[in-house]
């Protein structure tokens, strides 16, 4: 994975019923870092995640990664879904869900291979919930609820992982594992975007930041972007982590 | 207890209500777990009432009612769709607005036909196992057979889409046609036992079963499996009660279902009412 594979963001732009959700979103995701897309609530954090992938309609740019548009290789993308988007009463245990992950490499009217159920078992085992392996999904915390959808993206052997919140709700130790995980998959060269919901401690842990308020504020290096003018562009008077954590 | 269940069998027509019976309860309460996961059991409504305009006008024009009914509960889906991603109604009100005029046609052409000759269309509406002929067994069969293949094949897309469409989506599945996939289903389901539950109470069984056994069970399958059991059973008691004491047989059918759902509501060693609040007091 050279620097060619890195995401070009070109004027994205995403529109609901008339009105701009995101506007003109230009930047780069460089493979083999952590990257976070930041900003308040509404600036639009997953909707540029979901508009990346295709997952909202585009008004307006597009998304290049190598010499294609990325919504054309989804096969490669690992996408983690904000927890509370999710139905934890749905009848499953921990192991079909991670097993879930393994659908687009089985194909259409096969068995999952003893090959995935391995590479599931690996996962459960990496993120630490091997022995929740039977649990229904419903009796899982919030923190365990992150770990298997961690562990299902994992089976999916992609180039590109997305996490929209995946910090939102969860214990210090889940965090630990998370970043632990992320740091390991940006260290091998995989592209790494997380949107993250708060300015506080947890910040560091990234190596470059996306700005956002329904624009982009700023992208690049962490340091480059948590300056004090960029961060009240971004969130007006109010910052209410910032004071403790500047970069 | 022979003169009871088996003698009833030596009469064909009971043979081929049993059959009937065994082959609804299947496939309802399989195809039914898939709405109730969705949280869409509304939808097996809106769809039920919509297939009598097209069952009707079938038996005016003179092709196969059943396949009249089929398109006519398909193309109902299609228009609740295409109302609510065309305006600001929610899916539950287009779900409302199109399966009730669809209904009220239904109805009024029903009336219209029956003017004029002496069919009588009220066995769709309650459904009457005990009449269904040599022909409808077949294409019930057919139907679920057809059914259960398509689920068994594409289980894993279906388990995925249903439980995280957005995920399906990213996952680079089709899930519109999935989407689609499932609402073909749903409507050959109900078109399979319009003569045995008829379409105001098909709901019931494809809802009821799946609704018992998720009281019992935690995987979609074991859901299927057990759901697919209940309504079996339901159907064939609902079948002889029918019999016995010349009752109609749709309502006779669900209400042994929703007794077996009462029984788990009430007594599931996990979930159920009574056993939580022993639990609790020990």
């Amino acid at each position: 994975m050279n620097s060619a594979s890195s995401l070009a963001v070109d004027h994205l732009g995403v529109q609901y019923r008339m009105v701009n959700a995101l506007s003109n979103v230009t930047c780069s995701v460089n493979a083999g870092r952590l990257t976070g897309i930041i900003g308040p609530n509404g600036a639009g954090k997953s909707t540029l995640l979901k508009a990346m992938l295709g997952l909202v309609l585009p008004s307006s740019g597009q998304v290049i990664w190598g010499d294609k548009p990325l919504k054309q290789q989804l096969d490669r993308v690992a996408y983690i879904p904000q927890r509370s988007q999710i139905d934890w009463t749905y009848p499953a245990t921990v192991w079909d869900v991670v097993l879930m992950g393994r659908i687009r490499k089985t194909g259409w009217l096969k068995r999952y291979s003893t090959v995935s159920r391995r590479l599931a078992a690996d996962a459960l085992e990496r993120v630490g919930i091997a022995n929740l392996r039977h649990r229904p999904i419903g009796q899982l915390s919030g923190g365990q609820q992150q770990r298997v959808f961690l562990a299902k993206a994992l089976t999916e052997e992609a180039e590109i992982f997305c996490l929209d919140e995946p910090l939102a709700g969860i214990d210090k130790k889940t965090e630990a594992i998370v970043f632990n995980i992320l740091h390991e998959l940006a260290d091998t060269g995989h592209t790494v975007l997380v949107v993250h919901h708060d300015l506080g401690q947890a910040i560091t842990n990234f190596d470059d930041l996306i700005l956002l308020n329904q624009e982009l504020i700023a992208y690049g290096s962490r340091e480059d972007v948590l300056t004090k003018h960029n961060i009240q562009q971004a969130f007006g008077g109010h910052v209410p982590f910032f004071e403790s954590n500047a970069a | 207890m022979y003169d009871l269940l088996i003698e009833p069998l030596q009469a064909e027509f009971m043979q081929r209500s049993l059959l009937t019976a065994v082959l609804v309860g299947i496939v309802c309460a399989t195809v039914g777990c898939y709405l109730m996961v969705q949280r869409l059991a509304l939808l097996g409504d809106a769809i039920s009432h919509s297939v009598l305009p097209g069952l009707v006008i079938a038996y005016i024009i003179g092709i196969d009612i059943f396949l009249g009914a089929f398109i006519a509960g398909v193309f109902s889906t299609v228009v609740i769709a295409w109302i609510h991603t065309h305006s600001q109604i929610k899916e539950d009100a287009a779900m409302g607005i199109v399966f009730s005029a669809f209904f009220a046609l239904g109805i009024t052409l029903m009336t219209i036909v029956q003017k004029e000759t002496k069919i009588d269309l009220n066995h769709f509406l309650f459904g009457n196992i005990l009449s269904v002929t040599q022909s409808e067994v077949i294409n019930t069969l057919v139907i679920t057979v057809l059914v259960l293949v398509v689920i068994v094949l594409l289980f894993k897309e279906l388990m995925l889409y249903t439980f995280d469409p957005v995920g399906a989506q990213a996952a680079g599945l089709p899930t519109n046609l999935l989407n689609f996939g499932l609402m073909v289903l749903i409507a050959l389901t109900i078109v399979a036992s319009l003569k045995s539950v008829g379409v105001i109470l098909v709901l019931a069984m494809l809802i009821t079963p799946g609704a018992t056994a998720y009281l019992l069970v935690y995987r979609l399958h074991m859901m299927m499996i057990v759901g697919a059991a209940i309504g079996v059973i339901s159907s064939i008691t609902g079948m002889y009660l029918s019999f016995h004491f010349n009752l109609p047989s749709g309502p006779a059918i669900v209400l042994v279902a929703f007794g077996f759902f009462l029984l788990a509501f009430l007594l599931s060693p996990t979930q159920g009412v009574l056993t939580q609040s022993l639990s609790k007091t020990e």
